[in-house]
């Protein structure tokens, strides 16, 4: 971990050592390579040094391309062969108050200050439209509000106020993000507002050298462009896992007890322990998971939740390990039992001992350097961007809900003579067919998160799934799974490009959330079934090794696949479509 | 601060900023001695010397200077203020 790339973020270091931070970057393998176009309304160099600094720190390995100094609208609508030969995977349309055209005059009525605003909006509007071309993400910034307003407060309520006319074209921009799939906002209205636009914007800088931001905002507007990225390619952290005593609340619920322990409106203290509570509460009701890593008797810290001002309560928790073994061995607990990664894994914990130890044994576990007061932990929370996402699935908002359904899955398991037995009677029944526009947004979000069970662990950006979801040379298949707990949503997808007549495997996975449910077999089925459709005779799998995807090495044998060929810690398989048998016979399908 | 006490901070910021910790200025340095030393580097310098020395130039009193020397004398004269 480079300190000074986490919040709070050492700026002056940033500025001074990018490129010493840039070597020793350079020196973490592996890195996923991306191409990241800057159009720029402003000078961008510098910007884009720090950029590839907090890219770089993402675990990217990105290649620029810049517009020449304000080029950004001609390089976007003029054909340019060098962005297409480029490839871009990210453009960012760097553009600022700067490049606002024209604002009301003060003789203007309502209806020129409408057409200035669609005249402003059309510019960009025709921007994304001949962006969409390249099929990649487009990260669009909005517009920081100007130093300067002549009618002072009257600015923001005014027809001719300039703050009122960027404060509708920034409506605006999110309406059309909503309804454009690869547009994304970067929202620097809200960055400037927090940095305070004084420092944000210097006119010095601008005035010299057309920078539109400052130097010491740089390095917060970087970071915020590259945890846009990481959020649309590398996805997020999955669990927030909290100690107890002064992080969730004040006191030790072991010494003190329950009327002990501060939580609630009564003090100033209490109050800051309700705040964090309330924040990690919205960040559960929007798909993270959370945990208790605590050194407790479980039986207390469960009766701390009981606390009639505690926000939180005990079934919040997916996990709860609270004892007395060391917290990284809890750790390890928790990610098992929620069946994800150590690196899906947040942990906040007001004592560093406790956090020194974790970070030391279980370095892939983000640690924030959150000291010991709770007044800060929101921010070293959002402010490293863990959670962040691009799209609010209903997947996300009933996440939790599919992890306590697992839950109460697990228990019923012990009460069968056979797994199958289990099986059969959880009726399970699964909905099997192609891509479809209404999914395109889960299946890419699936797609660039799923990390275990992935043979290939190919990423694609949402334009991409479009193009393949309307191409006839492509097996595109989804599968989703519902059962008598609750339903899993859209769990499993399946990329099989056709070449002669043989079906090429790019990508299988499934969210580890169903495992050993038998819907790998359903979707084989299916698989097999589409093939002989198109007269395909064999089909053909590829396991590529990363660090994660350990679990399905063995995978394409289990299937029924036969090894043709290895290569290091890869393989290629096969399976003749004539000689197959049917394999799911526990999984009802229902496709109506 | 003494001026070759400010000699040596600046020597250190130009070591960050060019990568290159075995670089030695001195105050004839300019910027045909340095190939990293463009019009974006010189900003960093700026910016860097700016915030070690908690002073604020104007960009027009910068661009005029033209070597290693003149800049010192110019945090020199700002320090005392």
């Amino acid at each position: 971990m480079i300190t000074s790339l986490t919040y709070p973020f050492d700026i002056s270091i940033i500025l001074r050592k990018k490129k010493a931070i840039k070597r020793e970057l350079l020196l973490k393998s592996p890195q996923t390579a991306i191409n990241v176009a800057i159009l720029g309304g402003s000078t961008t160099d510098e910007m884009k040094n720090i950029l590839e600094l907090f890219l770089l720190n993402n675990g990217f390995l990105p290649n620029f391309y810049q517009s020449e100094y304000n080029k950004f609208y001609e390089d976007a609508v003029f054909d340019n062969e060098e962005l297409s030969l480029f490839k871009p995977d990210i453009i960012l349309i760097h553009t600022s108050v700067v490049n606002i055209t024209e604002y009301p005059r003060f003789s203007d009525n309502s209806e020129d200050v409408d057409q200035l605003l669609r005249i402003e909006l059309r510019k960009f509007k025709t921007i994304w439209q001949s962006l969409a071309k390249y099929n990649c993400a487009i990260i669009q910034n909005n517009f920081d509000l100007p130093l300067n307003r002549s009618l002072g407060s009257l600015d923001c309520y005014d027809i001719h106020g300039k703050t009122f006319f960027i404060s509708k074209l920034n409506l605006e921009f999110s309406n059309s993000a909503g309804e454009i799939k690869n547009l994304y906002i970067n929202d620097i209205n809200y960055l400037s507002a927090s940095i305070g636009i004084k420092n944000w914007f210097d006119r010095n800088l601008w005035h010299s050298a057309k920078y539109a931001i400052s130097f010491d905002s740089m390095p917060l507007y970087a970071h915020q462009v590259a945890s846009i990225v990481k959020a649309i390619v590398g996805g997020p952290k999955k669990c927030l896992v909290l100690d107890l005593d002064n992080t969730c609340w004040g006191g030790i619920i072991g010494d003190d007890g329950l009327d002990g322990i501060c939580l609630g409106n009564e003090t100033a203290q209490g109050e800051s322990f309700m705040y964090f509570q309330n924040y990690v509460k919205e960040l559960k009701e929007r798909g993270v998971i959370l945990a208790v890593c605590s050194k407790n008797e479980h039986d207390l810290a469960k009766e701390g939740f009981l606390h009639p001002d505690s926000v939180l309560k005990f079934e919040d928790f997916t996990s709860f390990q609270a004892n007395w073994e060391p917290k990284s061995e809890n750790i390890k607990k928790i990610a098992d039992q929620i069946n994800i990664g150590l690196d899906s894994l947040v942990f906040i914990d007001d004592n560093s001992v406790e956090r020194e130890i974790v970070s030391s044994q279980l370095p892939v576990v983000s640690v924030p350097d959150a000291g010991s007061d709770v007044m800060n932990f929101v921010d070293h929370i959002e402010k490293n961007a863990y959670f962040e996402i691009v799209s609010l699935s209903n997947d996300d908002v009933n996440r939790n809900k599919f992890y306590q359904d697992n839950n109460a899955r697990l228990e019923q398991e012990s009460l069968f003579r056979s797994y199958d037995e289990f099986l059969i009677s959880l009726g399970m029944v699964a909905e099997i067919k192609p891509f479809s526009s209404l999914y395109i947004d889960r299946i890419t979000q699936l797609i660039n998160k799923t990390n275990q069970f992935n043979l290939t662990t190919k990423r694609y950006v949402i334009g991409e799934i479009e193009a393949i979801s309307g191409d006839e040379n492509y097996i595109k298949l989804y599968g989703k799974l519902t059962d008598k707990f609750g339903d899993n949503g859209l769990i499993t997808i399946l990329i099989g490009q056709i070449i002669d007549q043989a079906c090429h495997l790019d990508l299988w996975l499934m969210s580890c959330r169903v495992l050993k449910r038998n819907m790998e077999f359903a979707l084989l089925d299916r698989l097999v079934e589409e093939c002989q459709k198109r007269g395909v005779t064999e089909i053909i799998g590829y396991y590529y090794r990363t660090p994660k995807n350990n679990m399905v090495a063995g995978f394409y044998k289990t299937m029924g696949f036969e090894l043709v060929s290895t290569e290091g810690e890869n393989s290629v398989w096969k399976l003749m479509v004539n000689s197959y048998k049917i394999k799911n016979n526990l999984i009802k399908i229902d496709n109506e | 601060m003494n001026r070759a006490q400010i000699f040596e901070k600046v020597q250190e910021i130009f070591r960050d900023i060019f990568d290159d910790q075995s670089l030695n200025i001195n105050d004839a340095t300019n910027s045909d001695h340095i190939d990293d030393w463009d019009s974006l580097n010189h900003i960093n310098l700026v910016v860097s010397i700016e915030k070690e020395f908690n002073i604020k130039f104007n960009f027009n009193e910068l661009s005029g200077l033209k070597d290693v020397g003149a800049m010192i004398d110019l945090i020199v004269e700002k320090i005392e203020k």
